[in-house]
């Protein structure tokens, strides 16, 4: 107690604001392990009007602005694709605004880390979310959390032979064998912003899965059998 | 006791509605900054707006557009008086994009948010080049774009819009696609169709003006109907393909446009008359057409009203004409809009924002 060397500055304490809208919107804030607040919402037709004012709602109970937030997580799906621009329109914005780096990641991923840890599975897993349309969005993997390739969309019976988790796990009985599987069955938004960083990068893209529904017009219809060649513009 | 302001609001406009991803700043009605990305060719194979392929554009080109429009105004994001954004009408896949952002916009920079209606953007546009509007010169303004035909009675841009005439059945900017097609032509039709008539005859061929008839004016007097003209055009063009003649496309062309420019220009000027407008301002994608803008010259001179039209590129959306309209909104001291502001699809054209719930 005789020197009076200073204290080093200490780093800066980062602040992750997570973001995923391909199911329910979740929000979570956390800095290091401890969460500061977290939101959920489950009125799929309404991420719009509610994700920003969940996340000032957040932010007001953590006593943080958004200038205090250091990194942004955002689940870039696979999930219905207007919900998911919604988060990703989001927080692509608000990582401009303030300059802040912003981190993509498989929404699925969350969701196997989560098992991972919590039930130390010995054998290979699915992850599985509603993709509508009598089909699964999906991935595989190890035992350890790590996922194994690309997440697919298909129908439940295209699934590989594992146990299935995660909130499209229960929607279709050929799914599980039609019996209840041990595992989450949601994204945890406090979890997403305290591990976020450490998830395998998505890229910038959203994980569509699906090309845009659209049929190039087949020629016209018409009782006629022959069709004289037209021209535009001819001085 | 209120000041007046100092100096005329700053405002972000973001626009999403359709295939234009458009981010404007202004001040007042100064125009500093409109930035535009147009998905438009990923949707001419289709031949006519892909909502999806419309929505995923507008993700990608947002940010860009936004870095771009204040690097080009020179102004930094804490001088801004408000955001604005089109939350109406439109696509609510495309709309939830700019919404999003300028949400996101609204929380980063602590700045209001006005959901704005994206027609009357199409007519506060104008400001931005001929000033205010002239409140001794009743305003009618005729709104002609992909997806409206419409007459509005203009009190004032932030809370007095009344429709006055509208289509009953398809859009002019429709009656062009369809009539683009029935003759080869691209998409989208408003362009070609107005290149091709430059070199056809207008008075080729005599096709109909819906609700022009003495019946008709009686219910319909400033209503609209391009669905029995472009049905007219097709059927000629069947016959003549049938006669195994040649298409005169040019002609078609020309005489189609001089059909929806006549019924256009004389029920705009007629309702000028009936309600004691001195102003005509013409708005909408459809008003950078040629023939539209040179007849409505031709009939507003004689019957003395006074023109006001957008040079043809403000016609198009862009985010500045949805600044505008919020710097208007902003002026008028209107409360911003609730932070659960959503898009709405059908959002009428006497609402110019949404206000917050009383
Ligand atoms: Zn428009």
């Amino acid at each position: 107690m005789t020197e009076t060397t200073p204290a080093p500055t200490p780093a800066p304490e980062r602040v992750v604001l997570a973001i995923d809208t391909a199911t329910d919107i979740c929000i979570g804030l956390a800095s290091g392990d401890t969460v500061l607040a977290v939101r959920r919402e489950g009125d799929r037709r309404a991420h719009v009007e509610h994700l920003t004012a969940l996340i000032a709602e957040a932010l007001a109970e953590a006593g943080l602005a958004m200038a205090d937030v250091t990194d942004i997580v955002v689940g870039m799906g696979p999930g219905p694709f207007t919900g998911l621009r919604v988060g990703i329109a989001t927080a692509e914005t608000l990582a401009w605004a303030g300059r802040t780096p912003v981190h993509g990641v498989c929404s699925l991923d969350v969701v196997a880390y989560e098992h991972a840890e919590a039930a130390q599975p010995t054998e290979d897993f699915v992850v599985a979310a509603d993709a509508r349309r009598k089909e699964l969005y999906w991935a595989l993997y190890a035992p350890d959390g790590t996922r194994i390739g690309q997440p697919h969309v298909s129908a439940p019976e295209a699934l590989p032979a594992a146990v299935v988790i995660g909130p499209g796990a229960d929607l279709y009985p050929a799914v599980n064998r039609g019996q209840r599987s041990e595992g989450p069955r949601a994204i945890d938004p406090g979890l997403l912003a305290r591990v976020g960083l450490d998830l395998p990068d998505a890229g910038d893209q959203p994980l569509y899965l699906r090309r845009p529904d659209a049929v190039a017009p087949t020629s016209r219809k018409s009782t006629l059998v022959s069709h004289k060649r037209l021209s535009i513009g001819r001085l | 006791m209120t000041e007046p302001r100092v100096s005329a609001p700053l405002v972000l406009g973001i626009e999403s509605s359709c295939d234009e991803t458009g981010v404007g700043i202004v001040r007042g009605d100064q125009m500093l900054a409109n930035e535009v990305a147009s998905s438009v060719e990923q949707h001419v194979r289709f031949g006519g707006v892909v909502p999806e392929v419309a929505s995923r554009a507008h993700l990608q080109a947002i940010v860009p557009a936004l870095e771009r429009a204040f690097e080009k105004a020179g102004v930094s994001p804490d001088e801004l008086d408000g955001i604005a954004v089109t939350s109406g009408p439109g696509l609510v896949g495309a709309l939830v994009v700019g919404i999003s952002a300028a949400k996101a916009l609204s929380l980063a920079w602590n700045k209001p948010l006005y959901g704005v209606n994206h027609l009357v953007g199409h007519v506060a546009v104008d400001l931005l080049e001929h000033g205010p509007l002239d409140p001794d010169s009743p305003t009618m303004a005729l709104l002609v774009s992909g997806g409206h035909t419409s007459l509005l009675r203009i009190g004032n841009l932030v809370d007095d819009i009344e429709e006055v005439g509208t289509t009953i059945d398809d859009a002019a900017g429709e009656a062009y696609d369809k009539v683009a097609r029935v003759l080869g032509l691209a998409y989208p039709g408003g362009p070609v169709i107005d290149k091709a008539a430059q070199f056809g005859d207008p008075t080729a061929i005599r096709f109909p003006r819906g609700l022009t008839a003495k019946h008709d004016l009686e219910k319909h007097r400033f209503d609209f109907s391009f669905s029995g003209l472009k049905t007219a055009v097709s059927r000629w063009v069947e016959t003549e393909q049938a006669a195994g003649r040649e298409i005169p496309v040019n002609d078609v062309a020309a005489s189609f446009q001089e059909a929806v420019a006549d019924v256009l220009t004389a029920k705009a000027v007629d309702a000028c008359q009936r309600f004691g407008a001195t102003t005509l301002l013409l708005g909408g994608g459809v008003a950078a057409n040629s023939r539209l803008r040179g007849l409505l010259e031709e009939r507003t001179a004689a019957a003395g009203i006074i023109l006001r039209r957008p040079r043809p590129g403000l016609c198009t959306d862009n985010g500045a004409m949805i600044a505008v309209l919020g710097a208007q909104v902003i002026a008028s001291g209107a409360a911003p809009s609730p932070i659960l502001l959503g898009a709405d699809s059908g959002m009428p054209v006497s609402r110019s924002y949404e206000a917050p719930a009383a």
